[in-house]
């Protein structure tokens, strides 16, 4: 049986390359149908946010790129309570149906993949 | 046990020094390391370009010394190699670009190699994510 990964996502969507190459190894990981899930934590949980404006700073919408994580069979989608919280974004509509974790439940999660990459 | 390694950090960031002396314990330990993979800036540590001063500790050419030596698979993304200018004699003649950065026995190659990696090792070791 194939092992799950578990990838953390830790970089806003225009703070450079962190995010499109974390987002990049879960895409890979869903071409080869893998088992994968995503986890937006600390300022990662700006990828998450609806109707940017990437071409203003002259850069590529990376929602577009997000969007296909379901398409590639990721549908295993997390994302920081706290981390939104800290951000003042608790309770603000996401781009995509991640499911808003904390405490224990972040520990539990880390404990059912077998795999985990933090970028 | 097999290993397999991945570096995402440059060759001047404490985290590739690390990773090597992991990489080294590990082989001195009777383990098994099935492949490297060195992924964002990480691709830095297979360039042949990078000049380090002669007083500090130069880590592509560690690691190429210890790759060649164990005769180890070492894969850097090309993907992530690209937009760095890190290129092999094909990438480079491909592009037009004159630099050639990546020689054997290091190959670029895609993100499937990572994951394939992981899939077989008893371990994945990750150095420099933030």
């Amino acid at each position: 049986m194939a092992k799950s990964m578990l990838i953390v996502s830790r970089h806003s969507p225009w703070s450079g390359l962190g995010a499109r190459e974390a987002l990049d190894i879960a895409l890979a990981g869903g071409a080869f149908e893998l088992p994968i899930g995503m986890l937006f934590l600390d300022d990662g949980v700006f990828q998450l946010l609806p109707g940017q404006q990437p071409a203003a700073l002259e850069q590529k919408d990376l929602a577009a790129n997000l969007q296909a994580l379901p398409l590639f069979g990721v549908e295993d989608l997390y994302v920081c309570r706290q981390s939104l919280r800290l951000r003042g974004l608790d309770g603000q509509p996401l781009a995509l149906p991640a499911t808003p974790l904390e405490g224990p439940e972040l520990a539990d999660l880390f404990d059912r993949y077998d795999l985990v990459i933090t970028l | 046990m097999k290993f397999a390694i991945a570096l995402f950090a440059p060759p001047h960031a404490p985290s590739s020094r690390r990773a090597l002396r992991f990489a080294e314990a590990v082989l001195a330990g009777g383990h098994e390391i099935n492949r490297l993979f060195f992924y964002q800036d990480g691709v830095h540590n297979a360039s042949g370009n990078v000049v380090t001063p002669q007083d500090e500790p130069d880590l592509p050419a560690q690691w190429r010394a210890f790759v060649e030596r164990h005769k180890l698979d070492a894969v850097v993304c090309i993907a992530a190699a690209l937009r760095r200018g890190v290129l092999d004699a094909q990438e480079a003649q491909r592009y037009g670009r004159t630099a050639i950065a990546v020689t054997p026995p290091w190959e670029l190659s895609g993100l499937g190699q990572l994951h394939e990696a992981a899939q077989q090792a008893d371990r994945l070791v990750c150095f420099g994510g933030v």
